[in-house]
């Protein structure tokens, strides 16, 4: 039986960028994806027949080193030409729009402060962008590489002069809230710039220490944090990914769950010898590393009893709730939404800032929102092999929905849910209701089960400071190795984190490799 | 006409105690205080014949103990008890839930509630003492300037990252996630019992516009637990014959210095000159000139209300009118012919010798939070009340009682419009109202209430929004960021003008440090020898 | 996992000072009687004896007579279940798949970074069936350590049993005298065995903290009474008397074992973590099983064996009479280098000698150790420096501690 130089678990995009970076440097390397495609979280579903959708329905922060690295486009993927723009819509009044760094539809001053933040959050962004791509040093450490990792980025900061420096301590931390008020007037450009923060997260616009950095960590790059949608689609991506990861001379088998990580002890300690499948096969190999998330990995796969005590339990504490829903609705013509001529990008349901907090305070004691925000994308605007010709697919991410509910998410409550959103989007695109063919709900708890991730959280564990850099998903583990010789992380519960950039894979297989 | 070497706007501890250090190394000082009495937040006075009440701050932690025995306060009037234990009820009143003094009575207490509980107890008192061992010996340190290349503030900047690394890697991390999580978060890794939670969560909300749910509430907690009596980390005391007694003690140290008080001498405004301070305009007209002008008011009244705009270097108006100084506290000060009893508690003892803390869940709590940001206060709001005239025969009549309530939480702005009469007195009865839940006949007993919303006490006491820390304890305003990032060091944008409360490091709470810390700067700057204490005796 | 630890009972004394007083051992009513200089201490929330006449007269039964010591404050956990000996075994040291039924061993355990947290001692029950006991409170590591183990139950059993040690040569004797000599008769060191006792069962363990001959005696916290008369009856000709905590330290020191906030601390409940000891700090290698693949604080563990300890428990033997308590040792008379300090210290009134145990850099081992040394005559002090000899052998190990059958003494 072939025995492998490492086994992936997990064909998302951080898996499919770790195995082939790994193939790439001659490595034998088998991906196990237990669902029928590979994508993860990023994966395209069909939810209705002829109406698909991808579950994270825009790109942000996609690493170029890796479009790059991996040759991706010669594999098929096409970067966006353009960014999405986000337009904040509202049932009676103007939608404004955020286009770059350009904001239309709200006061001069506004407009003037938010092209001066985006210049500043910018500045930030580039002065830590090296770090994102990067395994975190160990603080504490005297390794001279790790010392001159954390003096990089003292300079780093120096150098962006005395008052961004100072400003960036200061804000680094702050509420989105908070700097959403200091900075602007206008109520749905200060909820759409917490929006932005706030995505995929369990926190909410007061809450310190979380979305600035998120923020930050999104605009590294030459996209600058915008969103967008390749011209052939998230799947296109996925599908280039797999295919570089092939010619790279990866594996990959797909409806091949993985039961458990096998580990061998004697009295040299404990070594990681491979996997056992769902199927019972068992497949050798030197090193494993999952791209799932660390709860799955390391309490599910391989079991606390093979870990120390504290941190076993540690990772059982990693905040792992999911609070985004995806609704996918299929319509049997375009929707209008009110103010907005053609509804490309991303369209924002968030009027205030208060909406977004009091969902956020419904949601954590069990409860649906009264009243949810989302953002919603046409992706067949841009891709025509989702839906039918004529016939659009929306897709929304709606907050904040726990995995959990009072009285647990049955039928009737899925469906209670899906008619207050579907009511919530007539009010701002009239008649879309009439368009409705079929619809479905995915709550974390359904993200959970259909894609294999803790709590269905889209970044695996919660991006608050505390379980980010060089505490993710927690200090002993956060250079991609894990206390057993041989198993590692690339998921988005390793650092930078979540959304499609890569960089998880990517900084896992350089530390595999080194 | 008289001048003055410095004149101190703002005669509560913190002013008091700058003015003390100042007069100390020779300096001619005074004292203005637009009050008729001397305090600010730390003050006890007359509300109700016989009846002393600690109006605001009821409560010392953190007064810091080089200062107390430097100043000689003991000998100007101060003794500091300790308190004994605190009540924590649950929220339907049917269990309490004792904090014990004594390391036996609190082991079988725990297990009462949770014997897993009773074992966590011992790694959570660890844990902060840890934590808080390293904050405390920043706390009469003026933080370095992270962006400047002076000696002093890389030396100070070496110091600190010495402190940190030198911690060790697993402390080091488990700082950093203690300094950025929320205490619901950090208290669950420790314990399974709602009411024990509740108990210990107590200190992470009170005095800020956060929740138990909100990153960063776990620092407030250590901020509350981190002082110390007499060498015991999370103690709290009580000042004999009330806060206001450790006000005059250092009132009474200033004036063995001859420094100079003037009460009923509200700031109109500060005179400035060419970008120097040089002295303040009163309401009453009079003009004081000093060398050197300290304001102990907090950094948003001071820049936007007593400074002329078009003094300001730009941004700094911004900079203050941004700085996040909320009010989210209230206080009830009740008058009682007797002792309340208490339902379900063995003994009324501890009721007479510590904190009661009628708030048995996080979720409470958090529910009394998301009222606050919807500008109304909750029907069930956290109360942290104590008894003093149980312990201090000073403060009210032979067998009557005075006790000082604190709720979290009470909105500066109410939703439906400004706070009026009727309304503070409606926010008084949901208190009492909560408190008879408890100790039936409760309401029978109460002669006298002084109700303090954020409108009273930032009309009386000056503290905008009657936020009780001058400026909220988050990270971005701690340390060298607090008040401004760059302002870090008590001097500011004004030439010869520097601030000394508790917007500056390291914060609120009755510690004197701010104070002290800003003498000290000022000193350095007048090149004249240091009279203030650098650290705290007692080997940590 | 499954744990089992009802909360205590809620108060309803209209004693208002109820909260604060110490719990009672089921031995209380007994051993109050015999308490007469009303010298109490407390242990684990119960109320205990620090002495009943007097420390040296109480030590002198344990090494000449016999005597017994309430250990119902110690902890016990009931671990049971198919993962139960794989859960204990990830969490101590020791290699427990070496324990058979009715065996126990002494064991400690660690956290991730291998700070000892305590020792104890595990009894094997049964082939799935274990009962842990310590010297504090464990249950919310305990907790900690069943994550991901789904076949086991943890129950918190301190109430329910009561537990006696009975120490010093006569023993045997004693239960002999009781009417269970022929089932102990046979017990070696770190065996146990059960015997019907008054309609219930009595559990007899061959251990104790005296390193003398002795047992320990567990039951039905109900028949704690039943017991202890039927004991001191059987014991009468052969000079028990109950003993408090000054004794048995005594007797624990000359034996050599350690102490829980004497030689070291509980790593979760310490503020500074180098203040905290491994077993490899505190002479308890002989505990660690690296040829285990795995087990908490393993890795720690292996990397402070490869780079040697810093620090080494030693015991020391101390020229003169005045003991070295609290002691700092130092590499020469002059008293400039420190070296170590002692943790426990004695004049052992049997051996005749000045013992203590003692914390040493492992590199100063090799030369001169000095302790300075404060003493009192009558209000005076005085400082005495004296050297220290180390010594590898407990100073009272005698041949009848681990003779079997016991002798008659």
């Amino acid at each position: 039986m072939k025995h492998y130089d490492t086994l992936v678990i997990g064909a998302g995009h951080n898996g499919l960028v770790c195995a082939s970076y790994l193939a790439k440097a001659g490595q034998s390397v088998l991906v196990l994806e237990a669902n029928e495609t590979v994508g993860g979280l990023a994966a395209t579903r069909e939810f209705h027949p002829g109406f698909s959708a991808p579950i994270a329905h825009t790109l942000v922060g996609l690493a170029d080193t890796i479009v790059k690295d991996l040759d991706l486009e010669s594999h098929g993927f096409k970067a966006a030409a353009q960014a999405l723009p986000l337009t904040a819509v509202h049932p009676s009044d103007a939608p404004i729009q955020i286009d770059g760094s350009s904001v239309t539809g709200v006061g001069a001053d506004d407009s003037a402060t938010y092209q001066a933040l985006q210049a500043q959050l910018r500045r930030f962004a580039d002065a830590l962008a090296p770090f994102w791509e990067s395994t975190m040093p160990r603080i504490g450490s005297t390794s001279v590489a790790d010392l001159f990792t954390f003096g990089k980025l003292g300079l780093k900061l120096r150098m962006l002069g005395r008052d961004d420096m100072l400003e960036f301590m200061r804000v680094a931390t702050l509420p989105m809230r908070d700097l959403a008020d200091e900075s602007f007037d206008n109520e749905r450009l200060k909820a759409a710039l917490c929006w932005d923060g706030l995505l995929g997260s369990k926190l909410a616009p007061r809450s310190p220490n979380q979305a600035v950095l998120t923020v930050l960590n999104r605009m590294a790059g030459k996209h600058g944090g915008q969103h967008s949608i390749p011209p052939n689609g998230i799947n296109g991506l996925m599908n280039a990914l797999r295919t570089a990861a092939e010619a790279n001379g990866a594996e990959v088998r797909t409806s091949t769950p993985v039961q458990k990580i096998t580990v061998e002890g004697d009295e040299n300690g404990q070594r990681i010898s491979g996997v056992q499948l769902a199927n019972g096969e068992e497949i050798k190999a030197d090193k494993v590393v999952s791209s799932a998330d660390p709860k799955t990995t390391l309490l599910g796969l391989l079991g606390a009893p093979q870990l120390e005590i504290d941190f076993s339990n540690r990772i059982r504490r990693l905040r792992t709730d999911g609070y985004v829903a995806k609704l996918h609705l299929a319509l049997s013509g375009k929707p209008a939404f009110q103010g907005v001529a053609n509804p490309e990008g991303r369209l924002l349901i968030a009027p205030t800032m208060d909406t977004i907090e009091f969902a956020y305070d419904n949601a954590k004691y069990g409860e649906v929102p009264e009243e949810a925000v989302m953002e919603v994308v046409i992706p067949t605007l841009s891709q025509n092999d989702l839906a039918p010709t004529g016939s659009h697919v929306l897709s929304a991410h709606v907050m904040y929905v726990p995995g959990k509910i009072k009285g647990g998410w049955t039928d009737a409550a899925k469906q209670s849910l899906t008619d207050q959103l579907i009511a919530q989007l007539e009010a701002h695109a009239p008649g879309i209701g009439e368009l409705v063919e079929a619809s479905e709900l995915l709550t974390p708890e359904d993200l959970e089960r259909d894609y294999h991730v803790s709590g269905g959280h889209w970044h695996h564990a919660e991006p608050a400071m505390d379980q980010l850099l060089m505490m993710r998903p927690t200090y002993e583990a956060a250079q991609y190795n894990t206390p057993i010789p041989g198993l590692y992380l690339c998921g988005a519960g390793s650092h930078p984190g979540g959304d499609i950039n890569g960089n998880p894979g990517r900084n896992a297989a350089k530390e595999m490799l080194s | 006409m008289k001048k003055y070497d410095a004149v101190i706007i703002g005669a509560g501890h913190n002013g008091l105690t700058n003015a003390a250090y100042l007069a100390k190394a020779g300096l001619n000082v005074v004292v203005v205080e637009k009050n008729d009495y001397i305090g600010g937040a730390a003050v006890t006075r007359e509300m109700h014949e016989g009846w002393f009440y600690s109006s605001c701050s009821y409560v010392c932690s953190m007064m810091r103990q080089s200062i107390h025995r430097d100043l000689d306060l003991t000998r100007h009037g101060l003794l500091l008890v300790p308190y004994m234990g605190t009540v924590a009820f649950s929220d339907d009143g049917s269990k309490a839930f004792i904090d014990y003094p004594n390391e036996e009575a609190a082991y079988n207490e725990l297990r009462r509630h949770s014997v897993k509980d009773a074992d966590a107890m011992a790694r959570l008192q660890a844990d902060l003492g840890r934590y808080a061992q390293l904050i405390r010996k920043t706390l009469l340190r003026t933080p370095p300037d992270p962006s400047s290349f002076k000696p002093r503030d890389i030396k100070e900047l070496l110091w600190l990252g010495k402190q940190f690394w030198g911690l060790g890697e697993r402390e080091l991390y488990e700082y950093i996630r203690f300094f950025t999580m929320s205490a619901a978060d950090f208290l669950d890794d420790y314990f399974e019992n709602d009411l024990i939670k509740a108990a210990m969560a107590a200190p992470g909300i009170i005095g800020t516009a956060l929740g138990v749910q909100s990153p960063g509430s776990a620092y407030i907690l250590l901020h509350h637990v981190m002082g110390d009596v007499d060498g015991n980390v999370g103690a709290w005391g009580l000042a004999r014959g009330g806060m206001g007694a450790i006000s005059n003690a250092l009132a009474s140290a200033l004036k063995a210095h001859d420094g100079e008080i003037r009460t009923g001498s509200g700031v109109e405004q500060i005179l400035v000159k060419d970008g120097t301070a040089v002295g303040v305009a009163l309401e009453s007209g009079e003009e004081i000139y000093a060398d050197i002008v300290v304001s102990n008011l907090d950094a948003k009244r001071t820049f936007t209300k007593i400074i002329d705009k078009k003094d300001l270097p730009p941004k700094i108006y911004d900079r203050a009118s941004n700085f996040k100084i909320r009010g989210s506290s209230g206080k009830v000060n009740i008058a009682l012919s007797g002792m309340p009893k208490f339902t379900n508690i063995p003994d009324n003892r501890y009721i007479n010798r510590g904190g009661q803390n009628y708030t048995g869940s996080l979720e409470t709590m958090e529910r009394a939070y998301d009222c606050w940001k919807r500008g109304r206060w909750s029907d069930d709001p956290f109360i942290e009340a104590i008894i003093p005239s149980a312990w201090d025969p000073t403060v009210a009549p032979p067998g009557k009682h005075w006790m000082s309530t604190f709720i979290q939480y009470c909105p500066p702005k109410l939703a439906d419009g400004p706070w009026t009469p009727e309304k503070r007195d409606a926010f008084g009865q949901t208190v009492i109202n909560k408190i008879e839940r408890y100790a039936p006949g409760f309401k029978d007993l109460v002669v006298h209430a002084e109700v303090r919303t954020p409108h009273e006490i930032e009309n009386e006491i000056g503290l905008t929004e009657g936020n009780i820390f001058q400026g909220e304890l988050t990270i971005d305003q701690l340390l060298f960021n607090r008040p401004f990032p760059g302002y870090g060091q008590y001097r500011m944008p004004l030439q010869n003008m520097y601030m000394c409360g508790s917007s500056t490091h390291p914060g609120g709470g009755v510690s004197s440090a701010c104070g002290a810390n800003a003498a000290r700067e000022i000193l350095m700057d007048l090149k004249r020898p240091n009279t203030v204490p650098e650290d705290d005796f007692y080997d940590e | 996992m499954n744990i089992v630890a009802p909360a205590d009972p809620e108060l309803s004394s209209d004693d208002r000072f109820a909260g604060e007083r110490l719990k009672l051992s089921p031995f209380h009513p007994r051993q109050a009687e015999l308490n007469i200089r009303d010298a109490w201490s407390a242990w684990n929330g119960y109320k205990f004896a620090d002495y009943y006449y007097e420390a040296t007269y109480e030590y002198f039964c344990i090494r000449n007579t016999c005597g017994t010591y309430d250990i119902c404050p110690m902890q016990k956990f009931l671990v049971e279940g198919e993962d139960a000996l794989a859960m204990l075994d990830r969490m101590v040291t020791r290699d427990l798949t070496k324990l058979r039924v009715n065996r126990i061993t002494y064991c400690c355990w660690c956290d991730d970074t291998g700070r000892m947290i305590d020792d104890g001692t595990i009894f094997r029950l049964d082939d799935n069936r274990y009962m842990l006991t310590c010297g504090s409170p464990c249950l919310a590591w305990l907790a900690k350590s069943a994550l991901g183990f789904d076949k086991v139950t943890i129950t918190e059993h301190t109430e329910q049993l009561a537990g006696l040690s009975l120490q010093g040569p006569t023993s045997f004797s004693t239960l002999k005298n009781m009417g269970v000599g022929d089932a102990v008769a046979e017990l070696k060191p770190f065996g146990f065995t059960r015997v019907p006792f008054v309609g219930t069962e009595l559990m007899i363990s061959r251990t104790g903290f005296t390193g003398d001959l002795g047992y320990e005696l567990w039951i039905d916290a109900e028949y704690a009474l039943p017991l202890w008369d039927a004991l001191y009856e059987a014991g009468e000709d052969y000079g028990i008397q109950p003993y408090g905590e000054a004794a048995t330290n005594m007797a624990r020191l000359e034996a050599g074992f350690i102490m829980p906030y004497m030689e070291f601390n509980e790593a979760p409940k310490t503020i500074n973590f180098e203040h905290d000891q491994t077993p490899l700090e505190l002479n308890l290698g002989w505990l660690v099983d690296f040829k285990k693949p795995h087990f908490n604080g393993r890795r720690a563990l292996l990397e402070q064996k490869q780079k040697g300890t810093k620090q080494l428990l030693v015991k020391l033997d101390i020229e003169g009479n005045k003991p070295a308590e609290e002691a700092i040792l130092y590499d020469s008379k002059g008293c400039r280098n420190q070296i170590g300090y002692v943790t426990s210290a004695m004049w052992s009134p049997s051996v005749k000698a000045n013992i203590a145990l003692a914390m040493i850099d492992t590199k100063a081992l090799t030369g001169e150790i000095w302790a300075e040394i404060y003493h009192y005559k009558e209000l005076r002090p005085y400082r005495k420096v004296a050297k220290c000899k180390v010594q590898d052998k407990p100073f009272w190990m005698p041949p009848r501690a681990r003779q079997t059958p016991p002798g008659e003494f």
